[in-house]
């Protein structure tokens, strides 16, 4: 990465981005669930040098208790990212992004957990940034999905995230950090795929009305391969244990 | 025929894939749900869709209470005509002292932790429990009341089914072939009773065998299997 000001070349001759991919081309992504014990649920996910944490408990009796509704569980997400996750050190206490991220994160969801199977009770998403390079709401989203079904909480369907950016006037799937500081558009989506619903979608910068629909048309395409992903690794937690009989 | 199915019997779903379509029945409408006149699993665990039911065998979960449901509980909490009980729900349950004694109490003249204490294990029914309040229990009812020797396993609730088995097949197996004697209750408790500590702990061994291998068929013969090689290499009958 350049001197700050400095803008690295973006789109390089060949057509390339600046780490060698294609323009619709998503990182290189890591997914494995049941990575914790003490939680119901939990899930790790990699998108290149993003790496988020996800942890479920509940549905359990909510703390404070009057925040329980009689009608639905409550779910809440922290998004929190760990301080040593930036390049300068982050101070631990929730920013104000970090607030609305978790609020975003946990809009995101809500439309897929069947929580009005648990009224008066509270389900608890916790998401750990461990290390930030672009793309983490998506990337915490993935994971956040993840850690649900694996705590084995009913939903309609899993979401996957995937953010599209344009630089140099090129449109880009699932943008790093460098591509995010210098390009001119950001805009992370999320969906439940066989739902067909679109449960995230923000945009940051300017984009015509054309490289809108051209922009999310691969966000979906984007979101289809991760979707798969997330389905294989939760089937592959089952079928590990097969050798072992 | 009422549908068209998409998926095997005993195949491994995720929440979220789509199992048939047309007019069934819902097994478990905590792990299928319906929109249009489409079934998706809701839920990770292994499809069934026979005749007229889809349904998903869970392979992950929780325990949420049913009344009915015979469960094992710790007091935590002892309160003036009431104890406070953990069943591993979302809820803390109550045993009402009138219920667990039979008879009125007077606060005033007796205290409660003289008939159970904080920590105390109990077997319990859920006499009641819907979306208002919290589960009462009762333990009034052959094989219900509290616990004095034995040992507690926990499993995943969602495995409990598997320890039984189909017309409780499993559980016999594991009493004929242990000696031991076993209450499984709904909420993933497993009370056992054994005279052998060798047999104690083959018991244990088999149940958690039966939690790590519920969704592959063949239990039943592999559990027969696995107690007996114990029992030689422990040296308990000879080989």
């Amino acid at each position: 990465m350049g001197k700050a000001g400095e803008k690295p070349v973006l789109i390089r001759e060949d057509g390339r981005r600046h780490d060698g991919r294609l323009p619709n081309e998503l990182r290189p992504i890591r997914m494995e669930v049941g990575v914790l014990n003490n939680a119901n649920g939990s899930a790790l996910v990699e998108f290149g040098k993003t790496r988020v944490i996800a942890a479920v408990y509940g549905p359990r009796e909510p703390q404070p208790k009057w925040i329980a509704m009689p009608y639905r569980a409550v779910l809440r997400v922290r998004y929190h990212m760990a301080p040593f996750s930036t390049s300068t050190r982050k101070s631990p206490a929730p920013s104000r992004r970090e607030i609305e991220l978790s609020k975003v994160i946990r809009e995101a969801l809500e439309p897929v957990v069947m929580t009005e199977m648990f009224p008066r009770t509270s389900i608890d998403v916790f998401v750990e940034v461990l290390n930030a390079h672009g793309g983490t709401r998506t990337t915490s989203l993935t994971a956040a999905a993840l850690a649900l079904a694996d705590a084995g909480i009913p939903m309609r369907d899993l979401v996957a995230g995937v953010a599209v950016g344009k630089v140099d006037g090129v449109l880009v799937l699932d943008i790093d950090e460098v591509e995010d500081m210098y390009g001119e558009a950001d805009m992370p989506v999320a969906a439940a795929p066989s739902l067909g619903q679109i449960t995230l979608l923000q945009l940051n910068g300017v984009l015509t009305k054309e490289e809108f629909e051209e922009g999310l048309k691969m966000a979906l395409d984007g979101i289809r391969k991760i979707y798969e992903m997330q389905k294989r690794v939760l089937r592959e937690k089952y079928m590990k244990i097969k050798p072992e009989v | 025929m009422p549908g068209k199915k998409y998926v095997e019997d005993r195949q491994l779903v995720t929440p979220g894939d789509l199992l048939a379509e047309g007019e069934y029945k819902i097994g478990n409408p905590a792990a299928v749900y319906r929109k249009g006149n489409k079934y998706y699993a809701a839920v990770i665990g292994l499809a069934q869709v026979s005749e007229d039911t889809v349904n998903v065998i869970p392979l992950e979960g929780f325990y949420y209470p049913n009344p009915g449901d015979v469960v094992v509980g710790v007091i935590v909490n002892v309160g003036i005509t009431n104890w406070e009980v953990d069943i591993r729900a979302p809820f803390t349950a109550v045993l009402y002292a009138a219920d667990a004694l039979g008879r009125p109490v007077n606060p005033a003249k007796e205290d409660l932790t003289h008939y159970l204490d904080v920590g105390d294990i109990i077997v319990a029914k859920i006499e009641a429990f819907d979306r208002t309040r919290n589960p009462v229990l009762t333990i009034r009812g052959k094989g219900l009341g509290k616990v004095n020797e034995g040992a507690i396993v926990e499993i995943s609730p969602v495995k409990v089914p598997r320890v039984i088995g189909k017309k409780a097949s499993m559980l016999q197996t594991l009493q004929k072939e242990t000696g031991c004697d076993i209450t499984v209750g709904k909420n993933g408790r497993i009370i056992i009773k054994c005279r052998n500590p060798d047999m104690q702990e083959i018991l244990v061994l088999a149940i958690r065998k039966i939690e790590r291998e519920s969704h592959i068929p063949g239990l039943t013969d592999r559990i027969k299997e696995f107690i007996l090689k114990e029992k030689v290499r422990r040296g308990l009958i000879s080989g």
